[in-house]
């Protein structure tokens, strides 16, 4: 595979060389979306949270929006938060991959003056990221990460078993893999659980899924309704067991080398790993950003439309209904696969000839159409 | 062509690869290479939906991918449309199973 990316200070390589201003807190949306106006092609990720947030939920969210200064796929950061305590946080550990970042906050100046300073470091790191230029990258230097949504059976049919091939190829070649969502294993954890590469991970990995299911159990209630979706059922997924026996098979089949908390920074080398994360899919694509993933593939059976404003997500759907009335959104259409005109090693090398050129730079679907979801994961409400 | 396929040689289900009529002779394709079997479709099965394979009991656990996912609520004879009308969840049952 010939792939080109950006090498950042400390090493690592995105496949996208953004801007971002990122807000500490909903009070700062405001500012930082005013930064994204004055300064084109600078990236605002606004959000409904980061105020009276405390504990592991407080720890999470500083987590995920560091994460996504931090990430690979970003040449510079502008933080702007309300105060200057939190925001010197978010900026800190942002800056410990070497690259560069600003940081400002709103008491003591005011929107108009915190948009006027921050749109002027904003404008200096869109020029020098504008003077980067690609070099030849490795899989092995790559952290990626996938999901599904709006699932159907053609996914556990075609879609997932072809993704699972890929990741296999990319994790052979060196690439860390990141799967999750902890309540769509249902049904299938203990498959999970036996792909664990030592006792400690397959420890890791039940406690966690154990830990999840305590939680909805200790709010007396249950998934039925929530999981499957209305949308899968439609599509005809029946249970949480046969939903999730479809959505490990994009997994492949080498072993689980980590279990990783939501949002928790991971390198390449790691080859497959799981984080603890929600199956909501533009929950799960930000927290396996916040960790570091530079591209995303996403198998849809029914039509999910998420994107990522930070990292090109690659739709693959094997459902020929779908691929006809949401051709806009599919990067690779496999219907031919779903009725056995083509195998899985075929449809495995469209994915992957679509995965090298958008890693060089081609757009993905949720690119052009303006796809930007960054959805914050909470774990209990603020003080 | 292929209208159903079943992962698993033993599976209680297949899936419609396309929309099946009433009455309409379907070939099922297995993907761990098992030879394809023939059966008819008792009613309407959309694309993506199930399609059983063999009479399954009421209260029988039923098997996709060689693996239990949900208990029969009602008879199903095969060639009909397996669904939640037919098929529940032998999980999220916190109140009832533990």
């Amino acid at each position: 595979m010939r792939l080109t990316g950006y090498r950042r200070p400390d090493g690592r390589v995105g496949v996208r060389n953004h801007v971002v201003v990122l807000p500490v807190d909903d009070l700062s949306n405001r500012a930082a979306e005013g930064v994204a106006a004055l300064i084109p092609g600078v990236v605002a990720l606004p959000h409904p949270y980061g105020r009276l947030q405390f504990g592991e939920d407080l720890e999470l969210t500083f987590r995920t929006l560091s994460g996504h200064g931090a990430n690979p796929n970003v040449y510079g950061a502008v933080v702007i938060g309300i105060e200057p305590k939190w925001t010197e946080r978010v900026a800190g550990e942002i800056a410990r991959t070497g690259k560069p970042v600003e940081a400002f906050s709103i008491e003591g100046y005011g929107d108009l003056r915190t948009i006027e300073r921050a749109s002027r470091a904003a404008y200096r790191l869109m020029q020098e990221a504008s003077e980067l230029e690609r070099e030849p990258v490795e899989v092995r230097e790559l952290v990626l990460s996938i999901k599904c949504g709006e699932s159907d059976p053609t996914l556990g049919l075609a879609g997932n078993p072809a993704l699972g091939r890929v990741v296999d190829r990319l994790v052979d070649a060196g690439a860390t893999v990141i799967f999750g969502e902890t309540s769509e294993l249902t049904g299938a954890e203990h498959l999970i659980a036996e792909r664990c590469a030592t006792p400690e991970v397959r420890e890791a990995f039940l406690r966690t899924y154990r830990d999840y299911v305590a939680m909805i159990e200790a709010k007396g209630v249950d998934l039925l309704g929530s999981q499957p979706t209305e949308g899968n059922i439609r599509g005809g997924l029946t249970t949480i067991e046969e939903k999730a026996l479809g959505n490990i098979q994009k997994t492949g089949t080498r072993p689980v080398r980590k279990v990783l908390r939501p949002a928790e920074p991971v390198g390449p080398g790691e080859g497959l790993v799981f984080m603890d994360s929600s199956s909501a899919a533009a929950e799960m694509i930000t927290l396996a950003v916040a960790g570091g993933s530079v591209l995303h593939f996403f198998t849809t059976g029914q039509g999910n439309v998420v994107g990522h404003p930070l990292v090109p997500v690659i739709k693959i759907s094997p459902n020929p209904k779908t691929c006809e009335t949401m051709a806009e959104h599919v990067d690779v259409p496999l219907p031919d696969l779903l009725v056995g005109e083509i195998g899985l090693d075929e449809a495995a090398s469209r994915i992957l000839d679509i995965f090298e050129r958008a890693v060089r730079g081609r757009l993905t679907a949720a690119e052009l159409l303006g796809h930007k979801e960054f959805v914050l994961t909470r774990l209990y409400p603020s003080a | 062509m292929r209208k159903a396929v079943a992962h698993r040689f033993g599976d209680h289900v297949a899936v419609a690869v396309a929309d099946l009529r009433p009455g309409e002779g379907v070939e099922v394709a297995f993907l761990d290479g098992s030879p394809p079997v023939r059966l008819e479709a008792r009613e309407a099965v959309p694309l993506g939906h199930k399609i059983a394979l063999t009479d399954v009991a009421e209260g029988e656990v039923v098997r996709e991918y060689g693996e239990p996912i949900g208990r029969a609520t009602r008879p199903i004879p095969a060639g009909a449309h397996v669904h939640t009308h037919n098929l529940r969840s032998l999980r999220w049952d916190f109140g009832g199973r533990r």
